[in-house]
């Protein structure tokens, strides 16, 4: 496993034994490479409460695979701010906007500087090389009224992963003042998008919840649709225009190989896990009559579990794997229904006026996101599993398809622009509708789907 | 769904007194899929049409595509003219395969669309079984929304993405 928790002693070690220590750079600092500041497009709500993320210290600065204590530090700290930030629920002072803290104050923070600066907390931490060839990073949380500690944490990793610290730093501050599970820690799998409107190039990509280590996977020769990352993140299953048919494969992440889900002469779309990764549900087109079906990931005979002369498509599984919510326009238009997993049951929920669709259910299992056409917008929504308590939570031309953050709080998904040039880019909103955030992706992207807290 | 012989008739007379219509084919032909033989023709004059290729059918239908109304997949009489003309050359050419695409307009759903293009191209590939093409030389694939012909944000854009478009696949 390449992040590992660990206990952090109460006095910290501030001295490094010399075996670990790599040789210090002589030569003066180079500009530390701080995250992008990309151009903030999106709403956050005003009543945000103010943390101080002061660049993390470091006990000596030493460089293992090209990374340098002191810089690692400043860029965690980044990553921290924006995590949070991001959240819709704090407004992070990060460390370009604040003074950078010594060693000593990691464990005596300066209280009465940071309430200086209007911050209810202060976040500080540091980076040391460890005997394993990777890095020790230290997490507290500290209450500048209070003065007291509200987080410690500490994580070794190896240097490729020095951004999972940052995230489960951030997640233990947002788990911590929030009482939400934390959710940063995550991966998405989407579709990277470039070209021409009636030409897109459509690839399957990766990144972190944060946008960051993107990954392009698929080379963009076939049309690449609607992926979804396994609960483990070992697979993506997706679809794929592959020798111009319409074929669900899954992916190995770490193989690069890929396998069909079924063999099948007819078009098959629309894959989804089930919540313990065995099962898939597919669509599948027969003479122009869509249905939906489910088989194990090992393969076998695929189970129908709708026959509605309609269009029934989608599908999610909820979070005990018992029920899935999928859609059909069995009464005449797109309408999102439930119905037990093995197909009995089968009941519609959505009836608030309008077309619904590409319903998700919540990993929390309290709600179902969705995709409600009407009025001439596409906007993203969110329902009990019974169809009660509707409420929109955007508000444009075309948002389509919700993901659901693994906590249930925040809901990625894609906005398509009107018009010749219309591009899609992916977006971020939180349950109260207020934050709303766009994520930043090397080109244009689609089809989002988040994935669980990574393992 | 089921198309009575007499509705093609009718459909028949119509496409010899509606003649050039409102639903006439765009000036833009959509890309060809990867890896389709588009037929163009290696003989001696540039300019020869090679009988059964894509660039004849061209010539000598109607239309390669028919269109359908807002989450539609009927086959209305100007689509029946249409696909009539086809399938007289298809009747001609009986050796050559085609892939009837169906695509939808860009506001409806990713896999909702697929559905429906799925939908619309079944609708074009029953018609013309019915008018006697051997199901077997037609493969059908749904791009959904995938490949707009209209790149526009508009009804008269979205109208003319909603169709079904025969492609020459070669014999």
């Amino acid at each position: 496993m390449p992040l590992r928790s660990i206990a952090l002693p109460l006095a910290l070690m501030l001295s490094v034994a010399p075996a670990l220590a790599q040789v210090a750079s002589p030569t003066p600092a180079p500009a530390v490479p701080t995250e992008p500041r990309e151009t903030i497009e999106g709403t956050l709500s005003q009543d945000r409460t103010v943390i101080a993320v002061p660049a993390f210290a470091t006990p000596a600065v030493t460089t293992v695979a090209g990374l340098r204590t002191d810089n690692l530090g400043r860029q965690i700290a980044d990553v921290i701010a924006a995590d949070l930030e991001r959240s819709g629920l704090y407004a992070p002072l990060g460390p370009g906007s604040v003074r950078a803290i010594s060693m000593a104050e990691v464990r005596a923070p300066r209280f009465a500087d940071w309430q200086a600066r209007n911050a209810e907390n202060v976040v500080h931490g540091f980076v040391q090389t460890n005997s394993t060839g990777g890095f020790v990073v230290g997490c507290y949380l500290y209450d500048t009224q209070l003065g007291s500690e509200l987080v410690r944490q500490g994580f070794e990793i190896q240097p490729g992963d020095w951004r999972r610290a940052a995230h489960k730093c951030a997640d233990a501050i947002y788990s911590r003042l929030s009482g939400e599970s934390p959710f940063f820690d995550s991966r998405v799998a989407y579709i990277a998008e470039s070209g021409p409107k009636g030409n897109r190039i459509k690839r399957l990509a990766i990144m972190d919840s944060d946008g960051g280590n993107h990954r392009f996977i698929t080379n963009g020769q076939a049309l690449a649709l609607s992926p979804r990352f396994s609960p483990d993140y070992k697979k993506i299953v997706y679809v794929s225009y592959l020798n111009d048919r319409v074929r669900v494969f899954i992916y190995d992440v770490n193989g690069g190989t890929q396998k069909l889900v079924t063999e099948s002469r007819n078009a098959t779309f629309a894959p989804r896990w089930s919540p313990d990764g065995r099962q898939i549900l597919f669509s599948m087109a027969v003479g122009g009559n869509t249905d939906i079906y489910r088989i194990s990931t090992e393969g076998g005979t695929p189970v129908r579990l709708t026959n509605a002369p309609g269009i029934d498509v989608g599908g999610s599984f909820s979070p005990d794997g018992k029920k899935i919510v999928f859609e059909s326009d069995r009464s005449g238009s797109q309408q999102i229904y439930t119905m037990n997993v093995d197909g009995s049951d089968q009941r519609r929920i959505s009836f608030g006026g309008g077309r619904y669709a590409t319903p998700e259910w919540s990993p929390r299992g309290d709600l179902i996101a969705f995709t409600k056409m009407g009025g001439g917008e596409f906007r993203i929504g969110v329902m009990t599993p019974g169809g009660s308590g509707e409420r929109l939570l955007t508000n444009s031309w075309q948002d389509e398809a919700p993901t659901w953050s693994p906590n249930g709080r925040v809901i990625q998904f894609f906005r398509t622009t009107s018009g010749r040039e219309g591009k899609s880019t992916i977006w971020q909103v939180d349950l109260t509708g207020v934050n709303l955030r766009r994520l930043p992706t090397p080109q244009d992207g689609s089809d989002p789907s988040w994935g669980p807290i990574l393992p | 769904m089921t198309i009575r012989k007499t509705t093609a008739m009718i459909a028949a007379i119509t496409m010899l007194t509606v003649g050039a219509c409102s639903k006439k084919a765009p000036e833009t032909l959509p890309p060809a899929p990867e890896g389709t033989d588009t037929g163009t023709g290696t003989g001696t004059d540039p300019n020869a049409v090679v009988p059964g290729s894509q660039q004849d059918f061209i010539a000598n239908v109607a239309s390669d595509r028919i269109f359908f109304g807002f989450d539609q997949y009927n086959v209305d009489a100007e689509d029946m003219a249409t696909l009539q003309s086809q399938a007289q050359w298809l009747q001609r050419n009986p050796a050559v395969r085609v892939t009837i695409e169906g695509h939808a307009d860009e506001r409806g759903t990713r896999d909702y669309n697929i559905a429906l293009g799925e939908r619309r191209a079944n609708a074009a590939k029953n018609y013309l079984a019915s008018l006697g093409i051997d199901p077997s030389r037609m493969n059908v694939i749904s791009y959904g929304k995938e490949r707009p012909a209209e790149l526009g944000s508009n009804e008269e854009a979205w109208a003319k993405n909603r169709r079904a478009v025969t492609v020459v696949i070669g014999r």
